[in-house]
C-alpha cells in the first residue's frame, strides 16, 4: 500500500510540475496576477508530493518491505537503522528521488524567501524549476521506478554494498545534490532573465545567495566524498581524478566563477551576459555529471548499475535543458546592455581574470575527463587519462590563480593601480617565502611541496592583509574594533573562504610529503616510518554487526614512548560475499598515522603504513571555505527584502 | 575606454584563456595518455620500455605466487591472460580485496626488459561480478568470450582454449 502511495505521489508531482510550468510561463507572458500568484502554492504542493514519495521510500526501507524490488536489491533486515535510511538514497532509483526532492525544496525555498521578487521573475523561475522537475520525474517514472514490486516477496534483501555502509557516505549524496540542484535555481534565474531580456543589479543580488549556497554545499559534499575515499578505500590518497570526482569538480569550478562574477553584476552592472552564461554552464555541468555517473559511459569506482536506456534518457534531458538554455542565450543575449565600464586593471578586471582561469581549469578537466570516451567512440582506442595529466595540465593555471587571489581583493572598483596594492602585500610575500624556506629546511629539497607551502602561507596571509586593510588595523588601530563591527559579513566571508583555500593547499602540500612503507611483519616484529616505530602485537578475529573481521593490533611508539594503538581490519561480509579493508587512522594536527592490513602469510601480516603530514587540513580547509560562504550568505545585504522595506518606509515618509 | 576597445579586450582575453587551456591540454596529453594493452597486443608489438600503460585481462588460475623482494618487501607475482597470450606481472604492494585468481584485473605499470610487467597499481573493482570493460573487450577480441552466450568462462583453462572461434557470433 505505502509503496503505491509513493508511486502515486511521484506521478502527482509530475502532473503538478507540468501544471506549474504552464501556469508560470503563461502567467508571466499574460501578466496575469492570479496565475502568477498560483506559482507559490503550486511549488509548495510539488514539495509536499515529492516529500511524500520520499517518505514512502524511507518507510519501505525502514520496515524492510521485501516486495519492493529496490529494497530487495539494496537493503537487508540485519542492517543498522542509519544505513537502512541512508540506503534509500544509496541506490540509483532512490538517489534520483532525492534529486527531485531537493529540486522541490529549492522551488519551495524560492517561494518562501522570494517574497521581494518581482512577480513576473518569480513566476518564470518557478516555471523553469518545474520544467527541470518534469524531466527528472518522467525519467524516474519511465526508467527507474523505486517502487517496483516483486512477487513473490524475497525472503530478505541482498544488503547494501558494505563500503557504502558508512556515516560519511550517508551524508555525501544529499550534500552533493544540494549543490548540484542548487545550481538549477541559478539556471532558472538565468533563463528567466533571458526571457525577460533584462539583467540588473537586483538580479545579481537575487542570484548570488543561491550560487553561494549551492557552491558551499557542493564544497562540503566533495570534501566529504574525498574524506570518505581517504579513510574507506584504504589507498592512502584523497583525490584520484576519477571521472566521477571530476564530474563534481566541474560544476564546482563553474559555480565558483559564477559567484564571483555575480558580485560584478550586483555592484557594477557589468559582465551581465557572461554571468548568465556561467549560470547556464554551472547547471549544464551538474547535469553532465549526473549523466556521467548514471549512464556508466565512463569507468570509475562508482559502479552504479549501468543501463543504456537510462543513459540515453539523461542524455536527452541534458540536450533539452542545456541546448534549450544556450539557444535562448544565443537568441536573447544581445538584449543585455552592459552599463558599468571598467579599466582592465580594477577589481572587476581581477574578477574577470578569476573567471578566465577558473573556466580554463574547468575546460582542461572536462577535456581530460571526456577524452577517453571520445577516443573509444571515434578511434576505438582504450585510453585512460590519469592523475599525471591533470597535475601537469592544471598546475600552470592554479599558480596564477593563487597569485591573483591575494591581489584582487585589494584593488578598488572601476580603475586601479597595481603598485599600491603590491606595496600592501610585502609582508604577505614575505610569509610566502617563509613558507617555502621553512618547508625546504624541514623536509629537504622537495620543491613541489615547498611551492605548495609558499602558496598556502601567501593565501592565508593575504586574507589577513585584506581584513587588516579594510579595518585600517595598522594606520588607525584605535578605530579598528569599531570598523570590524561595521564591516559587512560578506567581506569577512570572502576573506575566510580565501584563507580556507590556503588551509586546504597547506594540507595538499603536506600530503605531497607523505611517505609510506610496505612491510611483512610477524607478531612482535616492528618497522620504522617517519620517526615512529610500528610494532605488530597480534592478529585476531573480531565480530561485527553484519561482518566478521581479522584485525591487526599495531602499537605505535616514538623514541620508546608508546603513542597509540592502531587496529586495521579486513572485514568479510558473508551476506554480500565481499571483503573490505578498514584502514586504521590516528589523526593529529600534524599528521595522520594510517595503517592498512593486507594479506596474511605464514603467521605474519602484510601491512601498508602511511605517514600523511597535515592530511586533515585538506578537509578542514574545505569546511572553512563553506563556513566563509555561509557567513557571506548571512550578510544583511543578501536578505533582499531588507533594503526593499527600508525604501518603502522612506517612500511613505516622503 | 571605448566600447570598441572593450570588445577587443574581451575577445583577446577569451582567446588567451582558450588558447592556454588548449595548449596545456595538448602538451599534457602528449606525455600522459595511458593506453590500454591486452597480453595479445604486447605479443604483437612490444611497447616502449619507459612508457607506462595499463595491462588488463584475467588473473591466470594457479599463477599467483607471493614472495619477498631482495629489499625485504612483500611482493606478488601473477600472470595476466586473455587466452592466447599471458604476461607475467610483479607487484609490490597490498593486493586489493577483490583480487582473485580467475577474475578480471587491470594493472598500471611499465614493461621491464625481461618481459615482466612491473605494476605500480592493481585495480580490481568493488563488485565481484563486474568485468572491467577493457578486459571484456580484450576477451571478446581474442575470441574467447561472446557475451551473448553468458558469463565469461573460468580463466583456469584459458591458455589451453582453442582460439579458432575468433570473431565467432
Amino acid at each position: 500500500m505505502i509503496p503505491e502511495l509513493g508511486h502515486f505521489a511521484l506521478a502527482l508531482a509530475l502532473a503538478l510540475s507540468i501544471a506549474q510550468s504552464f501556469v508560470g510561463l503563461l502567467g508571466a507572458r499574460w501578466a496575469d496576477a492570479r496565475l502568477m500568484g498560483a506559482t507559490g502554492p503550486l511549488a509548495a504542493s510539488i514539495l509536499i508530493a515529492t516529500g511524500g514519495a520520499f517518505a514512502c521510500l524511507i518507510w519501505s526501507f525502514v520496515t524492510n518491505d521485501t516486495t519492493v524490488a529496490n529494497v530487495v536489491m539494496n537493503s537487508h533486515s540485519a542492517k543498522p537503522l542509519l544505513y537502512k535510511v541512508s540506503g534509500s538514497w544509496g541506490s540509483h532509483e532512490g538517489s534520483m528521488v532525492l534529486w527531485v526532492l531537493i529540486l522541490a525544496l529549492c522551488g519551495g525555498a524560492v517561494a518562501a524567501f522570494g517574497q521581494g521578487l518581482p512577480s513576473v521573475l518569480h513566476a518564470r523561475v518557478q516555471a523553469v524549476l518545474a520544467l527541470v522537475g518534469v524531466g527528472f520525474l518522467a525519467f524516474i517514472l519511465a526508467t527507474s521506478n523505486p517502487f517496483d514490486r516483486v512477487w513473490p516477496p524475497a525472503p530478505d534483501g541482498h544488503g547494501l554494498n558494505p563500503i557504502l555502509q558508512d556515516p560519511g557516505l550517508a551524508f555525501h549524496p544529499p550534500l552533493l545534490y544540494l549543490g548540484y540542484v542548487g545550481f538549477a535555481v541559478t539556471f532558472a534565474f538565468a533563463v528567466a532573465a533571458l526571457l525577460e531580456g533584462r539583467v540588473d543589479a537586483a538580479w545579481g543580488r537575487w542570484v548570488r545567495p543561491w550560487a553561494l549556497a549551492a557552491w558551499s554545499f557542493l564544497t562540503l559534499g566533495i570534501a566529504l566524498g574525498s574524506w570518505w575515499a581517504y579513510y574507506e578505500l584504504g589507498w592512502g590518497g584523497y583525490w584520484f581524478w576519477d571521472p566521477v570526482e571530476n564530474a563534481s569538480l566541474l560544476p564546482w569550478l563553474a559555480g565558483c566563477a559564477l559567484l564571483h562574477s555575480a558580485v560584478v553584476v550586483e555592484k557594477r552592472e557589468a559582465l551581465k551576459t557572461w554571468t548568465v552564461f556561467l549560470a547556464l554552464l554551472a547547471f549544464g555541468l551538474s547535469l553532465l555529471g549526473t549523466f556521467l555517473v548514471r549512464s556508466g559511459v565512463l569507468t570509475s569506482v562508482h559502479a552504479f548499475a549501468n543501463d543504456p536506456a537510462r543513459g540515453v534518457f539523461i542524455l536527452g534531458l541534458l540536450g533539452c535543458y542545456i541546448g534549450g538554455g544556450f539557444a535562448l542565450f544565443a537568441w536573447r543575449a544581445a538584449a543585455m546592455v552592459p552599463t558599468g565600464i571598467f579599466a582592465p586593471l580594477s577589481r572587476e578586471g581581477a574578477l574577470v581574470l578569476n573567471n578566465l582561469l577558473l573556466c580554463s581549469l574547468a575546460a582542461v578537466v572536462l577535456a581530460g575527463t571526456l577524452y577517453p570516451m571520445f577516443a573509444d567512440l571515434l578511434l576505438g582506442e582504450k585510453i585512460s587519462v590519469g592523475a599525471p595529466f591533470f597535475n601537469t595540465a592544471t598546475l600552470p593555471l592554479v599558480v596564477p590563480l593563487v597569485l591573483a587571489m591575494a591581489v584582487g581583493p585589494l584593488l578598488p572598483w572601476k580603475r586601479a593601480t597595481l603598485w599600491p596594492a603590491l606595496l600592501r602585500l610585502w609582508w604577505v610575500a614575505l610569509a610566502g617565502v617563509g613558507g617555502y624556506l621553512g618547508c625546504l629546511a624541514i623536509a629537504g629539497a622537495r620543491f613541489g611541496p615547498a611551492l605548495g607551502f609558499a602558496a598556502a602561507c601567501w593565501l592565508i596571509a593575504a586574507a589577513g592583509a585584506d581584513i587588516s586593510d579594510r579595518l585600517a588595523l595598522f594606520s588607525r588601530p584605535r578605530a579598528a574594533w569599531a570598523r570590524a563591527k561595521g564591516l559587512p559579513r560578506a567581506a569577512w566571508g570572502a576573506a575566510i573562504a580565501h584563507a580556507g583555500l590556503g588551509v586546504m593547499i597547506l594540507g595538499l602540500a603536506g600530503m605531497g610529503l607523505a611517505t609510506d612503507r610496505l612491510v611483512l611483519l610477524h607478531p612482535g616484529e616492528s618497522a620504522d616510518l617517519a620517526g615512529n616505530t610500528y610494532t605488530l602485537r597480534r592478529i585476531e578475529d573480531v565480530n561485527g554487526a553484519n561482518f566478521t573481521a581479522r584485525q591487526a593490533i599495531i602499537e605505535v611508539s616514538r623514541q620508546g614512548q608508546p603513542r597509540v594503538v592502531l587496529a586495521p581490519q579486513k572485514r568479510n561480509f558473508p551476506l554480500a560475499r565481499m571483503t573490505t579493508s578498514e584502514a586504521a587512522i590516528h589523526t593529529t594536527w600534524l599528521a595522520d598515522l594510517y595503517a592498512v592490513l593486507g594479506e596474511e602469510r605464514e603467521g605474519g601480516a602484510v601491512l601498508r603504513l602511511h605517514h600523511n603530514p597535515l592530511a586533515p587540513w585538506i578537509w578542514l580547509g574545505a569546511a572553512i571555505m563553506a563556513l566563509g560562504s555561509a557567513l557571506s550568505l548571512s550578510d544583511r545585504r543578501m536578505r533582499i527584502s531588507a533594503p526593499v522595506r527600508k525604501l518603502a518606509k522612506e517612500a511613505v515618509r516622503a | 575606454m571605448t566600447r570598441k576597445r572593450r570588445r577587443l579586450w574581451t575577445v583577446l582575453l577569451c582567446a588567451l584563456g582558450i588558447g592556454t587551456a588548449t595548449a596545456l591540454t595538448l602538451t599534457a596529453f602528449q606525455d600522459n595518455l595511458v593506453f590500454f594493452r591486452s597480453p595479445s597486443d604486447i605479443a604483437r608489438e612490444t611497447p616502449p620500455p619507459d612508457r607506462a600503460f595499463r595491462l588488463g585481462g584475467l588473473v591466470e588460475t594457479g599463477s599467483v605466487a607471493r614472495e619477498m623482494t631482495p629489499e625485504g618487501k612483500p611482493n606478488a607475482r601473477f600472470r595476466v591472460t586473455d587466452g592466447p597470450h599471458a604476461v607475467s606481472v610483479a607487484y609490490t604492494g597490498v593486493l586489493p580485496d577483490l583480487f582473485r585468481e580467475g577474475q578480471g584485473v587491470v594493472t598500471l605499470g611499465k614493461l621491464g626488459p625481461d618481459g615482466v610487467f612491473r605494476a605500480s597499481e592493481v585495480l580490481a573493482r568493488h563488485d565481484e561480478s563486474y568485468m572491467p570493460p577493457e578486459v571484456a573487450d580484450a576477451l571478446k577480441k581474442s575470441g574467447h568470450w561472446n557475451p551473448n552466450q553468458g558469463a565469461a568462462p573460468p580463466a583456469a583453462g584459458w591458455n589451453t582454449l582453442e582460439t579458432g572461434r575468433k570473431g565467432g557470433s
